[in-house]
């Protein structure tokens, strides 16, 4: 890797001159001279690592014998910079965050990129930087990756398409078909924080303070949590898209457990509250990016809280519900007024309501 | 969260609980009339706070389940025309209309957007000179004054390309024909506490004159709806019938009168179909004469569309309170929120949406 003052240089302009092509340019995804520079300049130079480097179709890993896990997730969000991130930060931690959740210390990832005509050079900068940066706080490489340019007018400035593979340490089983009936379910901080961010942006809500995503790498505190709980525990899942709502319910499903939880033990936000109230949308359904669901054996539950909070990214975990053998299959919720009610999957995204 | 929590009070909300156990002697029926508190009671769960002898049965006040059929239907003809820039409320996107609902319309190419003011309207319209841009105009006389705010906007910058579907309804007519069914099990009513901080109460007083009934118009958190619910026994059981305010901090007995002054100038009433009620005279808004200009069901000429409803949708008689959702025969079968049937399952605040989201247990 370059030192601290080459990367600094490095980091103050663009690598590939803006006067000669300020946007990029279907050439960019041709094959051809500008391909290359492009991955040259802007994609080796930030993501700096030997399997890169070696600029070969694929990368050669060597790999540790035992269990890999592989995930893969696309990212499409508009506008692709908003407060406390971008588009190339959240797919790094999305994707290190979907490894953590299968118990896996992330090892390498690929970044593969859509980008429509037009788009900024200074933009795809930014937001490769930013990809470099995400990686390199996460301890992970991204080892390879791949470039797409299409017509104007055929994409959103930029898709990112983040995959990665991670070693699952042995003595970890991690599934949703392990919850069971006892289990304590922790969220490990305030809900609802990067769909609140993007929502307001989108429609232009100003409160007293910006709310910024909450996308960040979890991989760190899961392993924290699994080394001194092991089997212990149960079930991960980082409640992204559809939020704590529909994570739930998939877990109560696939285990045929029931799911109880209290509305007034979920951490969140005034700021986030009043903006669902206005926007019209419960919080429940609202994406989070840096938040993780654990399920873990009732008698370490404190000591998993005690984990969590001990961890930067979970100063305000809480425990917030059960796993129960009653209503198997299905999410109920004890409401902020001590009614009951069933939280059920949405049919598509949440629409506000009219009045 | 200051003035919300303050009504989302366990400890208060069981208080009123226990006296309204405490009051009820009798059975009795009340209908709460918005979709909004229907929400309310089912998503925190207070219909089971309730004594047994008390029944709440949801009344018309979503203004996606009233419209009808034929106007989706023209909404559709609208948006699917190619130089058209359909804007809407969320909740109507996913209404179904005889073939396609306007999420279908948009995943075929129509231009439709979701829009939360009528005024980001007007703006989309000034900023697309060369696209027609089309509100759809839904709701009670709590979302009138945004339009007609919107439509002295469009007239102020004479824009020509902008214009609104209008499928605005009136609360107390549609009281005044749920009162008059002989069917009618009502016995007091939770009148809508944001339609009556626009329009006031004094429509209600000859409503509740006339059939000796008794009013309350009730707020949408928690502790509104039970309060709300115990003044209304407490009129039952005493035997007195009138109009009284729960929701005093936003309503006033005479309303927001620069609002109802908008409305005047912008809106006449019309008869108008409800959807699985029929025509309700004088129950609707339509264009004055100086307004007409920006209506888009005559601008694309789509007033011709008729529609008819599926026979197996019970959604008239749960509307009128006749009926809860679990009567119906196709309930969480053939008709779910991702397939629905009829417009009370599509919306978060229709009944039959609420009964299948919060109330499988």
């Amino acid at each position: 890797m370059s030192d601290d003052l080459g990367e600094k240089l490095q980091a103050l302009t663009c690598p590939v001159p803006v006067s000669d092509t300020p946007n990029i340019l279907l050439g960019h995804g041709g094959g051809g001279r500008l391909s290359q520079m492009l991955v040259e300049k802007m994609f080796a130079a930030s993501f700096d690592n030997a399997a890169l480097s070696e600029m070969h179709d694929g990368a050669v890993l060597p790999v540790p014998a035992g269990r890999l896990a592989f995930s893969t997730d696309s990212f499409v969000v508009r506008p692709y910079f908003f407060p406390g991130g971008d588009i190339g930060s959240l797919a790094v931690h999305g994707t290190v965050n979907d490894l953590a959740m299968c118990g896996a210390r992330p090892l390498a990832l690929s970044s593969a990129l859509i980008l429509e005509e037009g788009l900024p050079m200074e933009d795809l900068w930014r937001i490769t930087r930013s990809m470099a940066e995400a990686a390199r706080n996460a301890g992970v490489s991204i080892v390879t990756g791949d470039t797409k340019v299409v017509d104007r007018g055929k994409g959103d400035g930029i898709f990112v398409n983040v995959s990665g593979v991670g070693l699952v340490p042995d003595g970890i089983e991690i599934s949703p078909r392990r919850a069971r009936p006892g289990d304590v379910i922790l969220v490990s901080g305030a809900i609802a924080q990067h769909g609140i961010a993007i929502m307001a942006l989108r429609e232009g809500l100003e409160f007293g303070t910006t709310v910024e995503t909450d996308s960040a790498p979890l991989h760190g505190m899961v392993a924290g949590l699994l080394e001194a709980l092991g089997l212990d525990v149960h079930v991960l899942r980082d409640p992204t898209r559809g939020g704590v709502a529909s994570v739930l319910n998939e877990i109560a499903k696939a285990a045929g457990i029931g799911v109880s939880i209290t509305e007034t033990a979920f951490p969140i936000a005034e700021e986030v509250r009043g903006a669902c109230e206005i926007l019209g949308l419960d919080p429940l359904y609202v994406a989070n990016e840096g938040k993780l669901l654990a399920f873990v054996a009732r008698e370490r539950a404190d000591q998993a809280l005690a984990l969590l909070r001990a961890h930067r990214f979970g100063a305000e975990a809480a425990i917030v519900g059960e796993v129960t053998d009653e209503h198997p299959g299905r999410v109920v919720l004890k409401s902020r007024v001590g009614g009951r009610r069933v939280v059920d999957l949405l049919t598509g995204d949440q629409l506000p309501r009219i009045c | 969260m200051k003035f919300v929590d303050e009504y989302r009070s366990e400890a208060d909300v069981r208080k009123v609980a226990d006296s309204i156990r405490a009051l009820v002697t009798r059975p009795w029926t009340l209908m709460e009339i918005c979709g909004g508190q229907t929400h309310t009671l089912i998503k925190y769960g207070l219909d089971r706070m309730l004594p047994e002898l008390v029944t709440l049965v949801h009344g018309p006040g979503c203004p996606v389940c009233v419209t009808p059929l034929e106007l989706i239907d023209r909404a559709v003809a609208i948006a699917r025309r190619p130089e058209v820039t359909f804007a809407s409320f969320g909740d109507m996107l996913r209404v179904p209309g005889s073939e396609l609902d306007l999420l279908s319309v948009k995943a075929r190419g129509g231009d439709v957007r979701m829009l939360y003011s009528p005024l980001d309207a007007v703006r989309l319209a000034q900023k697309l000179p060369e696209r027609q841009v089309v509100f759809f105009a839904v709701g009670f006389e709590t979302t009138a004054p945004a339009i007609a705010g919107a439509l002295l906007e469009a007239e102020r910058l004479d824009l020509p390309n902008f214009s609104v579907l209008v499928s605005h309804v009136l609360v107390p007519p549609a009281m005044e024909a749920l009162l008059s069914s002989p069917a009618c099990l009502v016995k007091g009513f939770l009148a809508a506490g944001h339609v009556c901080t626009v329009m006031g109460t004094h429509e209600y007083l000859p409503i509740a004159e006339k059939y000796r009934i008794p009013i309350v118009v009730t707020g949408f958190e928690p502790l509104d709806l039970m309060v709300g619910i115990r003044m209304t026994l407490a009129a039952l059981e005493e035997g007195r019938h009138g109009v009284e305010i729960q929701y005093s901090r936003c309503v006033s007995p005479e309303g927001n009168l620069p609002a109802q002054k908008l409305l005047s100038e912008v809106f006449e009433t019309c008869d108008r179909p409800w959807r699985g009620i029929g025509v309700i005279p004088k129950s609707g808004y339509a264009l004055t004469p100086r307004f007409r200009r920006f209506d888009a069901a005559k601008r694309f000429d789509v007033e011709t569309v008729t529609a008819e409803e599926p026979a197996v949708c019970i959604a008239g008689s749960i509307l009128q309170g006749l009926a809860k959702p679990r009567d119906c025969a196709a309930f969480g079968r053939e008709c779910r929120p991702e397939r629905p049937l009829g417009a009370p399952m599509v919306s978060s605040e229709g009944a039959c949406a609420a009964y299948f989201s919060y109330g499988r247990e």
